[in-house]
């Protein structure tokens, strides 16, 4: 079969092909009061801007997983407690260490050191069923040492990180209209991408603080000198209050941030000042309730992230599930901050930011400007280029480039890609690398025809050994595309994706569908002689 | 209508008999560039260095010594002052924040009230900032991705032809990738994350351009299996350079536009391809396909290695085609 063959549904499919692509960029490249008409399916086609076109800020946020494992142990360390405390009969432990990532304890007894053993490892199962072990359990003499296992430790990590991604993501939404891309990165590391935000001091403040809130008893048994000296009395701890000063209380939390449904900004009836007014949900009210009644006339701290911000005396058990928090230093707007906070949950764990980009508005819309301009000079350079050169088969590779653009804009619109200024890049550099299939074509055809072969012959000829070249030639810039795309960040990713897509559209407009064009014209004029 | 050819028909332009000198020349300019990158360094960006960069705007030209010391007096570091060609737009680069990253922005802000006051109308058009751990590994991958793509595509030479084409390609890039990490260390253009995009764009230019040169050497050697290495590399090359000198051109007019349009982030990234487009061309002629020469490269060789695919071609089973019509 020929090389130049192409029956009706071939043209047909080949043409459908084509509008689908370029139907695809339209969304993309109708101004946007435009495009906002457009039915909601037709909007979601669309390519998105980089931050450093779209202007807005770029945060990579990673965790202290140190804290992670600090947390597992304690927590471990609790759990322990109360079993050998609820086991029956009682078994004693002392010597209670959580150093070194590890939990160790001296069972007092030798008779029951097995039992504790057997507690420990039934402590020790998996959460989930069929999980990894999460905890070595050894028994050294009467002492037993509970050490976190790495597939252990990186699960908790990893759904540290997930819970992390949702409370981030609860907390940029309740600052309004942004659109926010909040991806996890890496074992411990956060990416957030918000487009036109310009001012990313907020953020980082909501992202920043953990809001970890407790309600603790005050240990009143503390002595000023113990307070002095940072030493707290067996089971309570020392914590800093928030005007200063320092106070002692209970290690054991009455109630905590997770238990609340709602926290709202609010202001105090008695002195206008604002506050932070939290409601319990059913089970932290019930909660909040009995302890109130307990501890009628006794002082509690309402402490955030290890800082008291209050402790006021319980004059009268609260029943409603409702409480306020006053800070000293409170006002509407970090009251505001603390309630969005606490309402979406604590974070697990401790973000620092390790790397801050942003981009102004001004800055991104000259980007496009340039690119556009750049791109629309370079297409045309190019079209001139080869229409003087190859006559009217550079004006079929006009054709085909003109199209390739108008379908790239298409598949990235359909893949939701994102263009980023190295991406416009990419773009230009298409516009010149699209035409090499053309060239290579134009040239074996000259080629061709100068050893005599007849014009349907040199096209002919010339598209199939072209075509071996061009193939291997677009493999091997795929390769570095692809490894581009793989190992990239930030801008290597953005231009390697346009690249790819330039690849792979440009292969089917310079090829299949400019040898399409000859075609049709050679059948039609059946030309004896060509200018090429 | 004539149209343009650029150039002459059936050129016989002798080549490989210059290659020797050319190596030289090569072999000097390469060890050059190594030097310029060993002995100034690269003006390395954020991205790889950590610290904090700030891009300002400004209504005039300001006086860069004034501009350094007003900086300098904000007490956030040294700063260090570098211009994008447009005199207005100055980028500022601060050493990273002692508390973090975090506290970029309380910088910038110090900054911008700073220099409002002497500068009326300047504004803060972008800035970044990256931790020193983060930039580590920036440069660890961006080092990695260059050379698996230089090696991935070596091997696909190798697994396609005969060896010789893949070690000559390898090396033939590999000296595209110096000379123009010579030409950042010489222009002191600053060396970022987009710049190793430019960098594995010329590595993939530079490919795609061996793959055409090669691919002609390895249609001539099947269809003249009497000639000379040397002559039928000269004629392959011949045949095929008015399409390399075409492409080149398309491609350079591309990036001439791209760089006299495209804005100031853009223009360190277009002149590296641009220089990287000419070393490319250039290396494929005289570095990797008069290479192939230097490594015994035979048109019917009795018994040396090929990889399967070339066996298989040379006992005529996969002459026909290769699916490119898509």
């Amino acid at each position: 079969m020929s090389l130049l063959d192409f029956p009706r549904w071939k043209v047909a499919s080949i043409w459908a092909v084509l509008a689908v692509g370029i139907l695809l960029s339209v969304p993309s490249l109708l101004p946007r009061n435009i495009a906002h008409q457009l039915p909601a399916w037709m909007q979601k086609i669309h390519v998105n801007l980089g931050l450093d076109l779209a202007g807005g800020s770029h945060l990579l946020l990673e965790a202290q997983t140190g804290d992670v494992a600090r947390q597992r142990v304690e927590m471990m360390e609790d759990n322990i407690r109360r079993a050998m405390r609820t086991a029956s009969p009682r078994i004693e432990i002392g010597d209670v260490s959580t150093s070194n990532g590890q939990l160790s304890f001296v069972v007092r007894d030798p008779a029951r050191v097995s039992d504790a053993a057997n507690i420990a490892r039934r402590e020790a199962q998996p959460s989930v069923f069929g999980g990894n072990r999460e905890w070595d359990v050894t028994v050294n003499g009467d002492t037993i040492v509970m050490r976190p296992t790495q597939a252990g430790l990186d699960a908790a990590i990893s759904s540290a990180m997930d819970s992390a991604r949702d409370v981030i993501d609860r907390r940029i939404n309740a600052l309004g209209t942004l659109e926010p891309t909040i991806i996890r990165q890496g074992a411990n590391r956060i990416l957030v991408q918000v487009p036109g935000l310009q001012d990313p001091e907020q953020l980082k403040q909501l992202i920043g603080r953990t809001a970890r809130l407790e309600f603790k008893l005050v240990d009143l048994t503390a002595t000023p000198e113990q307070l002095q000296a940072g030493r707290a009395p067996i089971g309570s701890q020392i914590l800093p209050m928030a005007d200063g000063g320092r106070i002692a209380v209970k290690r054991r939390a009455m109630i905590t941030g997770d238990q609340i449904s709602d926290a709202r900004q609010a202001f105090d009836p008695t002195d206008g000042r604002p506050t932070v007014s939290i409601t319990f949900d059913s089970v932290g009210a019930r909660r909040f309730a009995r302890v109130t009644q307990e501890n009628v006339n006794k002082p509690f701290a309402i402490i955030l992230d290890n800082v008291v911000l209050s402790a006021p005396t319980i004059e009268e058990p609260i029943l409603g599930g409702q409480a306020q928090i006053r800070g000293t230093s409170f006002t509407v707007e970090t009251a505001n901050q603390l309630a969005i906070s606490l309402r979406s949950g604590r974070l697990p764990v401790e973000l620092n930011v390790i790397e801050e980009r942003t981009v102004g508005p001004d800055l991104g819309a000259d980007s496009i400007r340039a690119g556009i301009v750049a791109c629309i000079v370079a297409t045309i350079a190019v079209l001139i280029f080869m229409f003087v050169s190859y006559g009217r088969f550079g004006l079929y590779a006009d054709f085909a480039v003109i199209i390739n653009l108008f379908v790239i804009v298409g598949v990235m619109a359909l893949l939701n890609a994102t263009l980023t200024l190295p991406g416009i890049a990419g773009f230009v550099l298409t516009v010149g690398t699209a035409v090499d299939a053309n060239v290579l074509i134009d040239e074996r055809i000259r080629e061709e025809r100068r050893r005599g072969k007849s014009v349907l012959m040199a096209v002919e000829n010339g598209y199939h050994e072209a075509s071996r070249t061009i193939f291997e030639a677009n493999v091997v810039h795929a390769i570095a595309g692809v490894i581009m795309f793989v190992l990239g960040t930030g801008p290597i990713k953005g231009f390697a994706i346009v690249l790819l897509i330039g690849i792979a559209t440009s292969v089917f407009t310079a090829v299949t569908f400019t040898r399409m064009l000859v075609a049709g014209w050679i059948r039609r004029n059946r030309p004896t002689e060509i200018n090429i | 209508m004539r149209l343009l050819k650029l150039v002459p028909e059936d050129t016989n332009i002798g080549f490989v008999r210059l290659r020797h000198w050319a190596f030289g020349i090569t072999a000097l300019l390469t060890l050059l560039a190594v030097a310029a990158v060993g002995w100034r360094g690269l003006n390395l960006g954020v991205d790889f260095v950590g610290g904090l960069m700030i891009e300002a705007h400004f209504q005039e030209p300001p006086h860069l010594e004034e501009l350094r010391a007003n900086v300098d007096r904000i007490g956030a570091g040294q700063g260090a002052l570098q211009s994008y060609g447009d005199p207005r737009i100055v980028a500022i680069r601060l050493p990273p924040p002692e508390s973090g990253p975090g506290a970029a922005s309380q910088i910038v802000d110090r900054v911008n009230n700073a220099l409002r006051a002497d500068y009326p109308g300047m504004r803060i058009a972008r800035y970044d900032t990256v931790s020193g751990k983060v930039s580590g590994e920036l440069i660890q991958k961006g080092l990695l991705a260059v050379f698996l793509a230089i090696l991935g595509i070596a091997v696909f030479s190798w697994i396609r032809y005969e060896w010789q084409f893949g070690v000559s390609t390898f090396v033939a890039v590999l000296h595209d990738v110096l000379m123009t990490m010579g030409f950042f260390a010489i222009t002191r253009f600053e060396f970022d994350l987009s710049t190793v995009a430019a960098v594995l764009t010329i590595v993939g230019y530079s490919i795609n351009d061996k793959i055409v040169v090669d691919d002609r050497i390895r249609e001539n050697m099947r269809k003249y299996r009497k000639m000379e290495m040397g002559p039928l590399i000269d004629l392959s090359v011949n045949e095929v350079l008015p399409r390399t000198v075409m492409t080149s051109i398309t491609v350079l007019l591309a990036l001439g536009a791209l760089l006299i349009f495209g804005g100031h982030v853009l223009r360190g990234f277009t002149a590296a391809m641009m220089l990287g487009i000419i070393v490319g061309t250039y290396s494929s002629i005289y570095v990797s396909a008069s290479m192939l020469i230097t490594l015994g490269l035979a048109p019917h060789p009795p018994s040396i290695q090929t990889g399967p695919v070339a066996r298989e071609r040379r006992e005529g089973r996969n002459e026909t085609d290769d699916g490119a019509r898509v």
